[in-house]
């Protein structure tokens, strides 16, 4: 029987070491740990995994994870060389995550945030319904709850397996930012190595500040499939988080060591608009579209975002459905009862 | 021929669904089909095309312009393809830049400040992926494209005529009503790519397009369109009047639904629509470890560093780094 030695319990050998990509140096893999996963020779910045990433960014522990339940099925019975259940098994064996993204609510310095992380490892942090599902609830409980969302993307960008329905992600994760505008709460995109495709055409580029981490690759098109398209080969570093500050897309590159506090100065600099104090430019502004819906929902709604419409009597109204649903029966009850109601 | 590229042992998709599928997708880019340079005038009365982003220049992969449908004010948005070599390099193969993106912006802006319907067609086989295009922000411009129609107070109705090619085709595709022709196609990512990242060869293009399940028909049953307008005949590029026709009596009856609601009810619904799109499984599983408020005798034992008591738990333990195994690109 061997003899082991408490202190010997981490990691095998065959882990111990990892090559730098950027400088070829062996950097011991808990010395990599121990430094933000930043290699110490050359400051180039690995990826993170979720958890390293909420470690990093808030407040010991303050994250509390919501719908940790989530979990995505297999609409277009997608098969390539791999079933798309097989996939997404072996992900979840290979990262402990349910999926490619977490959100939750936590404190960064003592602000509240709602705030979404992608883990790359997962799938390629590939976007499909359960990933915009959990970032639109995100938003919505900044709404909810007037407190800034922050997201910290990583991804290649819409998950093909769920074809479509992916792509329509975009629009669902992004509509929530019109309602976020309207209500006067600052949204942070977060973007590290890489973010790429339908994430970064959707809400990572929409920003009202946009942070990028060193050398990160950012761009629309997978190299693969911009090689193919346009059928030459691509100027090296075209698509970085240096070239995109250049070109104004993104506010700033703040180093790994800085990025918690540089996230804990803008909370500060960008407060959540003091409510009621709002000018409705448009008639369309969140709690516009809301009462209307609440009206539909028999007032079922509006005691969670804190406005009172009356109710109406089942039925009356629009008459059939919509009016006739009540809320769900979780406390945490989002501004979308009524569409989660109407899914089950 | 296509077949034979499929690992053994996998059923799926079959044969016989990816020749349907490579079917539809050779029809949906025929090249005379008709463009939606072809279809409006044939559909509008009074098209004015407007031109330029007032920023960079005037992208001719994207027109537009105010129009009449049947005497009522509309604003009409299309990706234009060419017909023949000379005009698809002058429209780019129907493949947008960034400024093609913003003059759809400043046109959908002149809707909502006019109260017109927006009306818009769909056929590009994606959003251009070159350097210069992403040097001028491509994914900013498609986000923000996409965030302006979900907030946009006129009702929308999106029509795919041909390619509905990913981003580039999302970017002026939110609407109220999405209504594709028979043999249009929807996509994430266009077959040839999705080919290139998952099967390693473009050569499995026709493949993917079954395994994407693009056709209009698979579209309306995952719930991603509203409804289809037949084609004539063969297809849409034996009868051009034809086509015109029938996709201007979808329009005709999508506006009017839509006229009716009232521009709370328009978003609400816009943003349900939406909201609604993708399935998902949902447990009560609980939260992680890290989590949880630790007991009285937890903590004591930790501050007063009692041996045998574990450290406080941290996300870095529930869900540790792990060697990526190098770059997967698995999104589009």
């Amino acid at each position: 029987m061997p003899i082991k030695f408490p202190f010997s319990r981490r990691s095998g050998p065959q882990d111990a070491w990892t090559k730098c990509p950027s400088c070829d140096q062996q950097v011991f893999n808990r010395q990599l740990d121990r430094n933000l996963r930043v290699c110490p020779h050359c400051g180039h910045h690995f990826r993170m995994s979720v958890g390293q990433r909420i470690d990093l960014l808030l407040d010991r522990n303050s994250f509390r994870e919501r719908d940790a339940g989530l979990e995505s099925v297999d609409p277009l019975h997608f098969r390539d060389q791999k079933a798309y259940p097989d996939r997404l098994e072996a992900s979840r064996v290979k990262t402990g995550l349910r999926e490619a993204a977490v959100w939750g609510t936590g404190s960064i310095d003592g602000h509240r945030v709602a705030i979404g992380l992608f883990d790359f490892r997962f799938m390629g942090g590939s976007m499909g319904s359960v990933v915009g599902e959990k970032l639109a609830r995100c938003f919505e409980c900044a709404l909810e709850e007037r407190i800034p969302a922050i997201v910290v993307s990583a991804s290649g960008g819409a998950r093909m397996q769920e074809g479509t329905l992916s792509l329509l992600q975009l629009a669902k994760t992004t509509a929530p930012l019109v309602r976020l505008d309207a209500a006067g709460i600052p949204f942070i995109s977060v973007l590290t190595d890489p973010t790429t495709g339908g994430v970064l055409a959707s809400f990572a580029s929409l920003g009202d500040a946009i942070v990028a981490e060193p050398r990160a690759l950012i761009g629309f098109a997978g190299a693969r499939v911009a090689s193919g398209t346009i059928g030459e080969d691509l100027p090296e570093g075209f698509q970085s988080a240096e070239s995109l500050l250049e070109h104004g897309f993104v506010d700033m590159i703040v180093a790994r060591s800085e990025l918690r506090a540089t996230l804990a100065r803008l909370l500060h600099v960008l407060p959540v608009a003091v409510a009621g104090e709002v000018t409705e430019a448009h008639g369309w502004g969140p709690i516009g579209v809301l009462s209307g819906f609440a009206e539909r929902l028999g007032g079922a709604v509006s005691e969670s975002i804190g406005i009172s419409v009356e109710p109406e009597a089942p039925g009356s109204g629009n008459g059939t459905g919509p009016a006739q649903r009540s809320t769900a029966d979780s406390e945490d009850t989002s501004v979308d009862a009524g569409v989660e109601e109407e899914r089950r | 021929m296509t077949d034979m590229l499929v690992p053994e042992g996998l059923a799926e998709p079959l044969p016989e669904e990816v020749e349907r599928a490579w079917h539809r997708v050779q029809l949906a880019r025929h090249a005379q089909r008709p463009r939606t340079l072809d279809l409006i005038p044939r559909i509008f009365d009074e098209f004015v095309e407007l031109h330029g982003d007032r920023a960079f220049r005037d992208d001719p992969a994207i027109v537009g312009g105010p129009a009449l449908l049947d005497a009522r004010p509309v604003m009409v948005i299309g990706h234009q393809k060419g017909n023949d070599t000379e005009s698809n390099i002058l429209r780019n193969f129907g493949s947008a830049y960034p400024e093609g993106f913003r003059k759809a912006q400043r046109l959908m802006r002149l809707a909502d400040k006019l109260g017109t319907p927006l009306i818009t067609f769909l056929d590009t086989a994606g959003a251009f992926p070159g350097p210069d295009a992403e040097d001028r922000g491509q994914a900013e411009a498609i986000a923000s494209s996409i965030k302006l129609m979900t907030g946009l107070q006129v009702p929308i109705v999106v029509v795919i005529v041909g390619e509905g090619g990913s981003g580039g085709a999302l970017a002026i595709g939110v609407g109220d009503r999405v209504l594709a022709l028979e043999n249009a196609v929807y996509s994430v990512i266009s077959p040839e790519g999705c080919a290139a990242i998952l099967w390693r060869s473009p050569e499995a293009a026709p493949i993917a397009a079954a395994a994407m399940r693009m056709t209009a028909a698979d579209q309306l049953e995952l719930g991603v369109i509203d409804g289809i307008i037949d084609e004539p005949g063969e297809g849409a590029h034996t009868d051009h009047a034809a086509t015109a026709r029938a996709i201007k009596a979808a329009i005709l009856r999508s506006v009017a639904e839509l006229s009716g609601l009232g521009t709370e009810l328009l978003l609400a619904e816009r943003y349900a629509r939406l909201r609604r799109i993708g399935p998902y499984a949902e447990d009560g599983e609980p939260a992680h470890a890290a989590g949880e408020a630790p007991s009285l005798r937890l903590r004591l034992g930790r501050l007063l560093r009692v041996p045998g008591v574990p450290r406080r738990p941290r996300w870095s333990d529930v869900w540790p780094s792990s060697d990526d195994g190098g770059d997967n690109e698995e999104g589009a």
